[in-house]
């Protein structure tokens, strides 16, 4: 799709990057997926593959292995890992960063020097344990608790919805450690896959995201040392979730605006192609209409997402702002999604054509990483 | 949330002295205007030694030579307090841009500086009773005979029809049948003998507007009226800065719309329902805070245009773009923010009211929306 008005945000070398992960998409993962879909789960050999290429965290300093990059690489390669439909990247890599982030910024060095390089390289696949079968976005409810036993925390409860949770071979725990019934009584402990009482349930079944590895973890009395908490104290874990909120939620948002971009691109493509009463779907009023409604719509997102990365780049992004985009950018992935399907008429329905997919894997947008209806408090909240 | 950064210190001193203008000398007695279908023309020469009028034009002419940035401030805060009565400034300025552009230096000197001192007031007629969106299908004519044009013919919805000094008419000069080429733009004085003017034409909205039909029976005037002295540049010269206009649409749009949701955001806190404030009721809050949401992107992609207009990159589909969806927005927005302040919304007592009624032409005026998705589709 071709821009309204120009982006400005790249380099040649962020350019040169996006043609690598292109390549790899193309080469190594797109004719592969509907297989993974299946299986409910991309192979090692990719997050390993990725890895290899410096396509999974581009980010994280040299010292601990990754390329020390500035965070407009994590936005190429978010863009194409969700505009390219290869949403079992998309969403696990993204989480996989995101569980990155934290050890970065609150672990300790042997925490650091532990994970961090066997992350880069895809060797190790982090997720983070946040969602119980009866909290959600209400995060000071969770049941989970933590005891701590001598030099040990002794872990009980149950989580649901752990993107990577098959696969991962670290959790980031979001658990009780204290009483008071405020804030302070969360923290984050991490937990290696293979504890005793650690167990993990069936992939769940899902609306779409099939690649996705989600599932239910249960802690039975498992026991962790004491140096697995993140950070220095108990108690910490609130702060921690909200330091980089930011820049999580713009993360959303740039996965969200690039299926947008994708389904209007792919409906573009079709509507050209595809003839009905003599004549191309496109050179309908309607069709084109439509589309230019939605092409309008898609280029003010792209302008607000682009604006707030340039402001997350100079750390200026506020949470409030970027709560802005994800809420923005997930409504329009699913209305232009919509709009889209039905210009393909029966065809979109046939998961063969990657809107059908696509519809598929948007319908989360509006609740992951804060409801649409936490997003809106948030907002409310500046009015 | 994403702060403006278009803006720099003159600009918002510009900011100031306009709302002190509209909140001092015109806010007062709009009302009175909204009867007469008029304002007065000594407003007109208030704003012009305030430098409202025609920022851009040069010093040579009149003007303050200023960028585009002041005469967006203008066209914002005229929307905010729904001053219907100015939105003729707009206009006013889009003929000084025809001017400045493409008029011969004898033109130049005889309109723009009266233009920004606000003693000549002008309007521009392209629109006739059979042809809106459509340009080529104007069958308005000016014949040369000798040195003159004569010009027959009917336009319609014209703003600033009844104060107007000047008026640019697009009327056709030539026989090619290859439309654009036939179109020139002609400068016609206020008191030609052969111009009639209609009553004001009784609109949902912009009371204060003076806007009318204007009748061309045999009207002459000098070829040298012809814009910029050659014939059948007409078409062309409409284009050449409609990026621009549509975007000062667009910009007004989103500026109408904070507006309104300031009031709301003041009516619902104050408004007491079922014992507490309609701003603590969930509904209210999700409703402003997504009103919220689409002001501040569509303003983000609006400053980004004006930064590209200002470089003379922006281009049209990008602009068809901008007003299109932000046109869009204020009506959902006001629609929504009537709908918030329950019967009151009604009552032309309250902003809001005032604002429902005087949005609603964005979607059609500087190109209906529908014709912006012509401009857009065409990018598909």
């Amino acid at each position: 799709m071709e821009y309204l008005i120009p982006r400005t945000l790249f380099s040649a070398e962020h350019e040169d990057y996006r043609r690598l992960a292109q390549r790899f998409l193309a080469d190594e993962v797109l004719p592969f997926h509907a297989q993974w879909e299946k299986e409910k789960r991309v192979p090692r050999e990719i997050w390993r593959r990725a890895g290899e290429l410096g396509l999974l965290l581009p980010c994280i300093p040299e010292e601990y292995g990754g390329y020390g990059a500035d965070r407009l690489y994590a936005m190429v390669i978010g863009e194409e890992y969700m505009g390219s439909g290869a949403s079992g990247l998309g969403i696990g890599f993204g989480v996989h960063a995101l569980v990155a982030g934290y050890i970065l910024h609150y672990g300790s060095e042997q925490q650091k020097q532990t994970w961090l390089p066997k992350m880069v390289c895809g060797e190790a696949i982090g997720s983070i344990a946040m969602t119980e079968p009866n909290t959600g976005s209400d995060l000071q409810a969770v049941k989970t608790r933590a005891v701590r036993d001598g030099d040990e925390y002794v872990i009980t409860g149950s989580k649901t919805f752990i993107s990577n949770g098959v696969q991962s071979d670290l959790v980031v725990v979001v658990c009780k450690t204290g009483t008071t019934g405020t804030a302070k009584d969360i923290s984050l402990i991490i937990v290696e896959s293979g504890r005793d009482g650690y167990a993990k349930s069936q992939p769940l079944e899902k609306i779409g995201l099939h690649a996705q590895d989600t599932c239910m973890l249960f802690f039975d009395n498992v026991r962790v040392p004491c140096s697995n908490l993140l950070g220095p104290e108990e108690g910490k874990g609130f702060g921690q979730l909200m330091r980089d909120l930011a820049w999580e939620r713009i993360s959303g948002a740039i996965g969200f605006q690039a299926q947008a971009e994708a389904a209007l691109r792919h409906t573009i493509d079709y509507t050209k192609g595809r003839t009905v009463f003599g004549k191309p779907v496109i050179d309908f009023q309607n069709s084109r209409f439509k589309l230019a409604e939605l092409k309008a719509e898609i280029q003010i997102g792209r302008s607000w997402v682009d604006s707030c990365m340039e402001l997350a780049l100079r750390n200026e992004l506020t949470p409030e702002a970027a709560a802005m985009a994800k809420h923005w950018t997930a409504e329009l992935s699913l209305r232009v999604v919509e709009e889209c399907l039905q210009l393909h008429g029966g065809n979109g329905y046939m998961t063969e054509y990657p809107i059908a997919r696509l519809f598929l894997d948007t319908r989360g947008n509006r609740i992951w990483g804060g409801s649409r209806e936490v997003m809106k408090e948030i907002i409310a909240r500046t009015l | 949330m994403i702060p403006r950064t278009l803006f720099e210190h003159e600009h918002e001193e510009f900011r100031k002295t306009t709302r002190r203008f509209l909140a001092d000398e015109c806010m007062p007695h709009h009302e009175q205007w909204e009867e007469d279908h008029l304002v007065p023309r000594a407003i007109w020469e208030k704003a012009g030694e305030l430098g409202l009028l025609n920022a851009t034009t040069p010093e040579a002419y009149g003007g303050l030579g200023l960028d585009r940035r002041f005469s967006l401030i203008v066209g914002e805060e005229v929307t905010r307090v729904s001053a219907s009565g100015l939105i003729g400034f707009g206009v006013h300025d889009i003929v000084a841009g025809y001017l400045n552009n493409f008029g011969t230096e004898a033109q130049k000197q005889k309109w723009l500086p009266k233009m920004a001192a606000g003693t000549a007031i002008a309007a521009v007629a392209m629109t006739e009773p059979g042809t809106g969106s459509d340009l080529q299908g104007v069958q308005t004519r000016a014949t040369l005979v000798g040195d003159d044009y004569v010009i027959n013919g009917s336009k319609t919805f014209i703003s600033n029809g009844t104060n107007c000094d000047l008026v640019v008419v697009v009327a056709k000069t030539g026989n090619t049948g290859k439309g654009s080429q036939d179109i020139s733009l002609i400068i016609v004085e206020g008191d030609r003998p052969g111009l009639s003017k209609s009553r004001p034409l009784r609109k949902v909205g912009l009371h204060a507007q003076d806007t009318t039909m204007l009748f061309f029976e045999d009207l002459r005037v000098p070829k040298e009226n012809i814009l910029g002295g050659v014939p059948g540049q007409g078409f062309f010269q409409l284009m050449k800065e409609l990026a621009w206009e549509r975007l000062g649409i667009a910009g007004n749009s989103i500026a109408g719309a904070q507006a309104v949701l300031e009031h709301t955001l003041e009516y619902t806190r104050g408004r007491t329902v079922f014992g507490k404030p309609i701003f603590d009721f969930q509904n209210t809050r999700f409703k402003l805070a997504d009103m919220k949401i689409n002001i501040a992107v569509g303003q983000n992609y609006v400053d980004k245009c004006m930064a590209l207009c200002l470089e003379n990159k922006l281009t049209p589909e990008a602009s068809a773009a901008a007003k299109l969806w932000c046109s869009d927005l204020y009506s959902k927005v006001v629609d929504e923010c009537v709908q918030l302040h329950g019967g009151n919304g009604y009552m032309l007592e309250y902003p809001v009211a005032r604002h429902y009624l005087d949005h609603r032409v964005l979607r059609i005026a500087g190109g209906a929306n529908d014709i912006m998705k012509e401009l857009v589709g065409r990018t598909l």
